[in-house]
C-alpha cells in the first residue's frame, strides 16, 4: 500500500539545512497498524506528513498503492490526500465555528459527493456521538473533539488513517477510550493506520512499531514479509 | 466542490464575523450611495436649471451690451452706465420689422429698496413697456400688466413679482396700494400705484422677485437712465422669435442691425438664445456631476481598499482553518473559490444595499429646500448599473489577491499554527 524509497526532506529554514528525513525506506502493507515512535525532531511527523501528501519529498520515492506519487501536481494530490487519506491530529484541528455534522462533512464537501448529510451522521454516529451532531468544538469535551476529528477522518472512507499523536492532549482513561476506538475500525474496516507517538502505552496498540532518530529508521519491529523478499519489487502488491 | 457550497461556505463566514463583515460593506455601502446621490444631485440641479432656462418662455433671444455684461456683477448702476443698449435701438429692431420677430421689449433694470407700510424688501427694478408681458408670455394674477397708455404717458405704476407682493403686502390685496421705491442709496424716492400682480412662475424664477415699472414713467424722473447723448438706456433688449422661426438667421439679422446702428465694425453686444443659456447651463452642471461623480468615486474605492485590507487580515486569522481545509481535500482552486467568493459576497450585498439607500436618500432630498433653494434629483440608471459593476468588479479585485495569498499557505505549518 505504501512505499518510501531513500527518502529525503531537507528543510533550510533559516539557511542551514535540516535534514528531517535523511533517507528513509518502508513498505506498509494494507490494513497494518503501524506505530511511528521517537523523539521530538525524529522526523517522525515529517514522514507522516509525506505519506499524507501534505508534504512532498527533497528526494526518494514514494509509491502508493504502486503508483510512484511524488511528482503528482498539487491538485491531484489534494485528490487523492482526500480521497485515500484521514488525518487525526493532537489539537484536534476542527473548524471553530462548525458544528460536528458539519465538520464530518467537509471530506465529502470536496469530493463533491452525494448524500452528504447522511454519510456524515453515519460517522459520527460510529464513534458514538450522534447525539452531539449540533455542537460546536467548543461545546466538546476533549475527547469528543477528537472523536468529531475520528469522524471526520473516516467520513469518505480513505484506504490509510494517519494519526499524529492523537491522545496527546488527552488524559489517560479518554486516551484509552480513543486507541479502542481505533483499534476497533481497524479489525472493522480493514484500514491501514499510520500512528504518530512517543508513548509506549499507545504504541502498544499497534502491530507494528518502527522507531525514528535524526530522520532515520533505526528499529522496525515487523517489516512485512513481501517488503523483506522483494527489495525494490516495484510489484507489492497494493490495496 | 459545488459553486452553491462554496456560496454557503463564504455566508458561513461572513455570519460568523457579523460586526467585522457589516463595517467592511459599509464601506462600498456609502461609497455606492454616494455615486447614486452624488449624480442624482447633479443631474438634478442640471434640470432644475435647464428647466428655469425654459421657463422663460419659449423662442427667446436676449440682446445685452457685451461690456455690461462684464460690469453687470458689481451691481446698482455700474452696468447701466456703460450699455451700449439704448431703448432706440429696441425701437429700431420693432420698426425694421424683421420677420420673424413677434415682439420686442426693451428693459432697464436698476436696484432699489421698494417700502410699503412698515414692509420693505430690496428688489430689481424693471423698467420696460407693456410689449414685455407678450415678450414672456406672463401671466397676470390681478390687475393688468403695463398697458399702452402707460408707454406713452409718464405715469408711475408698478406691477409686482408674487414674492414681492407678498413680502409687502402680506395680509392687503396688493392691487391700489402706493408703493414706494428708493432710487440711488435713498436719494431719489418715488411714490407708485400697484396696478398688476403678476402669477407666481415658481422653480425661482427672476419675475417673482422683481417689480416691473413704466420706462417712460421713470424716464423723466431718474436722470441716470439717460446717455450722455440724450438717448435712454436699455440693460437688455428680449426678443421674442415668431413660432418656426430660424434663430440662426434671426440672431444675424438682428446683429447686422444693431451693427449699423452703432456704427461699429466689432459688435458692442451679444445676442444669446435660449438654447445659448441651455448649453452654458449643461456645461457647468456636467463639471459639477463629474466632479461629484469623481468624489463619490474616490469613496468607492476607498471601500474596495477596505474589502481587501479586511480580506488579507482574514486570509492571515485563518491560516490553521484554510491547513485543515487542504488536509481533507481541498484544492487550491477550492481555496481560491472560498475567499474570492466570500469577498464578492461582502461586496454585493454592500453594493445592494447601498443601492437602495442611495435611491432612498436621493428621494428623500428631492423637493427639499436646501440653503433656500429646492433640491431636485434625478436617479440615473446608469449610476446604478455601473455602482453595482464597480461593487463586484472591487469583490473580484480584492477578493483575487488574498485569495491567491491563501493558497501560498503551507499546509503543514498552518496545521501546526497553534
Amino acid at each position: 500500500m505504501i512505499e518510501l524509497r531513500e527518502v529525503r526532506r531537507v528543510y533550510s529554514p533559516g539557511g542551514t539545512p535540516v535534514r528531517a528525513l535523511d533517507g528513509v525506506s518502508i513498505e506498509i502493507a494494507s490494513g497494518e497498524f503501524v506505530a511511528i515512535r521517537g523523539q521530538s525532531g525524529s522526523g517522525k511527523t515529517t514522514m507522516m506528513n509525506t505519506i499524507g501528501l501534505l508534504d512532498r519529498p527533497t528526494s526518494g520515492e514514494y509509491l502508493f498503492a504502486g503508483r510512484p506519487v511524488s511528482a503528482l501536481s498539487s491538485d491531484a494530490r489534494a485528490r487523492l490526500r482526500g480521497r485515500a487519506f484521514g488525518f487525526v491530529f493532537q489539537s484536534y484541528n476542527l473548524l471553530p465555528r462548525l458544528p460536528a455534522l458539519e465538520q464530518v462533512e467537509l471530506p465529502l464537501l470536496y469530493q463533491g459527493a452525494r448524500d452528504r448529510r447522511r454519510r456524515a451522521a453515519g460517522a459520527l454516529a460510529r464513534v458514538g456521538l450522534a447525539g452531539r451532531a449540533r455542537h460546536r468544538p467548543t461545546e466538546l469535551s476533549g475527547g469528543e473533539q477528537q472523536r468529531v476529528a475520528i469522524a471526520r477522518a473516516l467520513v469518505a472512507d480513505p484506504l490509510v488513517l494517519l494519526a499524529d499523536e492523537p491522545t496527546g492532549a488527552l488524559d489517560t482513561a479518554t486516551g484509552r477510550d480513543v486507541m479502542e476506538l481505533l483499534k476497533e475500525l481497524v479489525s472493522e474496516r480493514g484500514l491501514t493506520i499510520v500512528l504518530v507517538t512517543h508513548e509506549a502505552e499507545v504504541a502498544a496498540y499497534a502491530g507494528r512499531s518502527v522507531l525514528m532518530r535524526d530522520g532515520r529508521i533505526v528499529e522496525d519491529s515487523g517489516a512485512v514479509p513481501a517488503a523483506r523478499a522483494g527489495a525494490g519489487a516495484a510489484g507489492e502488491p497494493g490495496a | 466542490m459545488s459553486l452553491w457550497d462554496a456560496l454557503r461556505v463564504a455566508v458561513g463566514a461572513i455570519v460568523s464575523n457579523r460586526l467585522r463583515s457589516a463595517l467592511t460593506s459599509l464601506g462600498l455601502i456609502i461609497g455606492v450611495s454616494s455615486v447614486i446621490v452624488l449624480i442624482a444631485v447633479g443631474q438634478g440641479t442640471q434640470k432644475g436649471v435647464t428647466d428655469r432656462i425654459r421657463g422663460l418662455g419659449t423662442d427667446l433671444l436676449f440682446i445685452e451690451s457685451s461690456v455690461a455684461a462684464l460690469t453687470s456683477q458689481t451691481g446698482g448702476l455700474g452696468g447701466l452706465a456703460e450699455s451700449t443698449l439704448s431703448q432706440s435701438d429696441a425701437e429700431a429692431i420693432r420698426a425694421a420689422a424683421i420677420p420673424g420677430v413677434s415682439a420686442v421689449a426693451p428693459l432697464v433694470t436698476v436696484e432699489a429698496q421698494a417700502v410699503a407700510g412698515a414692509n420693505n424688501v430690496g428688489a430689481e427694478i424693471v423698467g420696460t413697456s407693456s410689449e414685455y408681458a407678450r415678450v414672456r408670455d406672463l401671466e397676470i394674477r390681478s390687475g393688468s400688466f403695463l398697458t399702452p397708455l402707460h408707454d406713452e404717458g409718464g405715469a408711475l405704476v408698478a406691477v409686482l413679482g408674487a414674492h414681492v407682493a407678498e413680502t409687502l403686502y402680506p395680509a392687503a390685496e396688493a392691487l391700489g396700494q402706493e408703493l414706494r421705491l428708493s432710487f440711488a442709496g435713498g436719494r431719489i424716492t418715488l411714490a407708485f400705484a400697484v396696478t398688476g400682480v403678476i402669477e407666481e412662475q415658481g422653480g425661482a424664477s427672476e419675475v417673482d422677485d422683481q417689480v416691473f415699472v413704466s420706462t417712460a414713467g421713470i424716464a423723466s424722473r431718474l436722470r441716470f437712465l439717460r446717455a450722455p447723448t440724450g438717448d435712454l438706456r436699455a440693460t437688455q433688449i428680449d426678443v421674442r422669435a415668431a413660432g418656426g422661426a430660424d434663430e440662426t438667421r434671426l440672431k444675424e439679422q438682428l446683429s447686422e442691425l444693431l451693427l449699423f446702428l452703432h456704427e461699429t465694425p466689432e459688435p458692442d453686444f451679444v445676442i444669446h438664445s435660449q438654447d445659448d443659456l441651455i448649453d452654458a447651463a449643461t456645461e457647468v452642471s456636467n463639471t459639477l456631476s463629474l466632479l461629484l461623480g469623481s468624489v463619490a468615486g474616490i469613496s468607492l474605492l476607498v471601500g474596495g481598499i477596505g474589502v481587501m485590507n479586511i480580506m488579507l487580515v482574514s486570509v492571515t486569522e485563518r491560516t490553521r482553518e484554510i491547513g485543515i481545509r487542504r488536509a481533507v481535500g481541498a484544492t487550491s482552486g477550492d481555496i481560491v473559490t472560498q475567499f474570492v467568493i466570500e469577498a464578492l459576497t461582502l461586496c454585493l450585498v454592500g453594493g445592494v444595499v447601498g443601492i437602495a439607500s442611495g435611491v432612498g436618500i436621493s428621494l428623500l432630498l428631492d423637493g427639499r429646500e436646501l440653503g433656500g433653494q429646492a433640491m431636485t434629483t434625478l436617479i440615473q440608471p446608469w449610476s446604478i448599473a455601473a455602482a453595482f459593476l464597480v461593487a463586484a468588479g472591487v469583490g473580484l479585485a480584492s477578493g483575487s489577491y488574498p485569495a491567491y495569498r491563501a493558497t501560498e499557505i503551507d499546509p503543514i505549518a498552518a496545521l501546526r499554527n497553534e
